[in-house]
């Protein structure tokens, strides 16, 4: 007899779920994974290493970083101002806000770079006065970087938003009574409270800005060694056929995932979280 | 000042679960601490500057953006738009990603229902790991998930292989759209439903169970309700990411126009040809689809939370 007769399902009914839930990760979600490494080592590792330093593909891990260090910054400092403008104060309008903070998470990634091509672009409101004045976004970094902001937008200020909610104000009160200035209440007692949940929202922001697709290949332009992310350089070598190379390539992006993963899962024990949000 | 006066006076302030007329004033009035009127009185510094701020990087960043979108399509003439959006190939493009999507959204409520369920009711060994395990499609780059499901669908792939004797092509077909976006959904079925069936109240199933109800009448008349918005949202969301899902798709797909070209390619095509108008009525035709899902979404989750207490 099972431990709670009243709420179990009978032992084979419970095995066979358990056996078609684990057939359906592995089958659907781990065996791609799976594949990127044993594509990128199919020939050994001297292939797999050749294809990493190869010029354009260090070219393209130059500027995925500049991306995502720039992405990273501005969504992190601008996550930590938007959380502290929504849970610190109650205003009107406050719900309506918190939505619209989530907005680019709705919106597709296509789209995404579009509109920064109807912006910037040649053809867009601000193109002919970008030319004009010798600037170029789109079809640059400065395009790639926006886009990424866009699809990332969210990520930091909406792990913070709950947490800070749930902790409220009476912490920063304390402090200010006691004669703290803006600047020592956040670095003082904010950030100490908030600081897993921050790292939590990096880790998530950092794996998507290095892997954004969509939005990046809309505004890059795609010039080899110039304006191709890791992602792009993954796409070109595909198309070429050049599988080996691409797989060794976009392991790198694996492995990142991998890594995010890991650290996910232990930030989650540390926020006593089960289960992940997107 | 009495307490029932600031207790009348700053109703607005709390949240609207507070309905002042369904409560009985004479003994709530003593027990409710003072209502927050923090506005007036906060003490912490920054109001000012950080909202500014707020309002303005989301401007710059994001609604500025966007509406840009609209503003170039309504530059476009009416009849302009109805042609681009009622042209056979943006047709079947948008019946291709929505019709699709909703196939996905619909096969990962069964296989998310799977999965969560043993995950939040049994225990066995490598439940943690299996756990863990879900959220790979949302770490793992579009891009590379794209190029890995291709090949291991493709014909000679590690599961096209197995399924080409059986006359079955899933690479360069709408049916290896339909993995892709499988792939793509799943986690947010999961990771919907499962903090609410966590937490799921166990007495009431011993309950149903006293009262004479075999497993089935329970999961049926007892779970079912609890995590049906649950489920809806999951849903919502999985359909939601489908639709404007771009890099797992393109690599697996084929994109033959008519037939397995998704509305996203379409755009960045009609882009490429310098065709700015079509690219600008049918993203601006998704956004708003977006915007409309996401309205679908919160109605759900306040459903959600109306029903189990917790935000799905």
């Amino acid at each position: 007899m099972s431990a709670s007769p009243v709420r179990d399902e009978p032992g084979l009914v419970k095995a066979i779920l358990i056996v078609a839930a684990a057939a359906f990760v592995g089958l659907l979600i781990v065996l791609p994974l799976v594949a990127v490494f044993a594509q990128a080592f199919v020939k050994g590792w001297h292939a797999y290493l050749a294809a990493l330093v190869e010029p354009d593909a260090l070219a393209a891990i130059r500027l995925t970083l500049l991306v995502t260090a720039l992405s990273l910054t501005a969504n992190t400092v601008m996550g930590l101002v938007m959380a502290w403008a929504i849970t610190k104060f109650e205003f009107r309008g406050k719900s309506l806000l918190i939505s619209l903070i989530d907005l680019p998470f709705s919106v597709s990634p296509v789209v995404a770079g579009l509109v920064f091509v109807l912006l910037f672009g040649a053809q867009g409101y601000f193109g002919p006065w970008l030319i004009d004045n010798g600037w170029k976004i789109i079809f640059s970094w400065p395009g790639i970087t926006l886009a990424t902001i866009f699809v990332t937008f969210p990520f930091v200020a909406r792990e913070l938003i709950p947490l800070m909610q749930e902790q409220g104000t009476v912490e920063e009160e304390a402090a200010v009574t006691l004669g703290a200035d803006g600047w020592r209440v956040f670095s003082r007692v904010t950030l100490p409270n908030i600081k897993w949940a921050l790292l939590y929202g990096v880790l998530l922001c950092n794996a998507r800005a290095m892997g954004e697709f969509g939005a990046v290949s809309v505004v890059s332009g795609h010039v080899r060694g110039e304006t191709n992310t890791i992602p792009l350089q993954v796409e070109i070598l595909y198309n070429e056929y050049q599988f080996q190379a691409s797989f060794a390539v976009a392991s790198l992006l694996a492995l990142l995932a991998i890594v995010t993963l890991l650290a996910k899962t232990l930030l989650e024990a540390r926020l006593g979280r089960s289960g992940g949000r997107h | 000042m009495p307490q029932g006066t600031a207790f009348a006076v700053t109703i607005p302030f709390g949240s609207t679960a507070l309905n002042e007329t369904t409560l009985d004033r004479t003994t709530l009035v003593g027990a409710l601490p003072p209502a927050p009127t923090r506005r007036q009185q906060s003490v912490i510094p920054g109001f000012g500057l950080t909202l500014g701020l707020t309002l303005l990087w989301l401007s710059l960043v994001v609604l500025i953006p966007l509406a840009a979108l609209f503003l170039k399509t309504a530059e476009l003439s009416p009849e302009r738009i109805l042609a681009i959006l009622t042209a056979p190939r943006t047709l079947n493009a948008l019946k291709i990603s929505f019709g699709l999507s909703l196939a996905a959204a619909s096969i990962n409520l069964v296989l998310g229902g799977v999965i969560v369920w043993v995950l939040v009711r049994y225990d066995f060994p490598g439940r943690r790991v299996l756990d863990a395990l879900i959220d790979i499609p949302f770490a793992l780059p579009t891009a590379v998930a794209g190029i890995a499901l291709t090949t291991l669908y493709a014909e000679n792939g590690w599961i096209g292989a197995l399924l080409a004797p059986l006359g079955i092509k899933v690479a360069f077909t709408p049916l290896g759209i339909l993995i892709a976006l499988i792939f793509i959904g799943l986690p947010f079925v999961v990771r919907t439903v499962q903090p609410v069936l966590e937490d799921l109240d166990h007495d009431l199933e011993e309950a149903a169970a006293t009262l004479g109800a075999g497993r089935w009448t329970t999961a049926r008349r007892v779970i079912a309700p609890a995590v049906l918005p649950a489920f809806l949202t999951g849903f919502a969301l999985a359909f939601a990411r489908a639709v404007g899902e771009y890099g797992s798709v393109i690599f697996i797909a084929g994109n033959l126009p008519n037939v397995s070209e998704i509305a996203p390619l379409l755009i960045v095509i009609r882009l490429e040809e310098f065709r700015y108008a079509d690219a600008t009525a049918i993203a601006a035709t998704m956004l708003v689809a977006s915007f409309l899902l996401l309205f679908v979404v919160n109605g759900l989750q306040r459903w959600s939370q109306s029903r189990t207490g917790r935000l799905a």
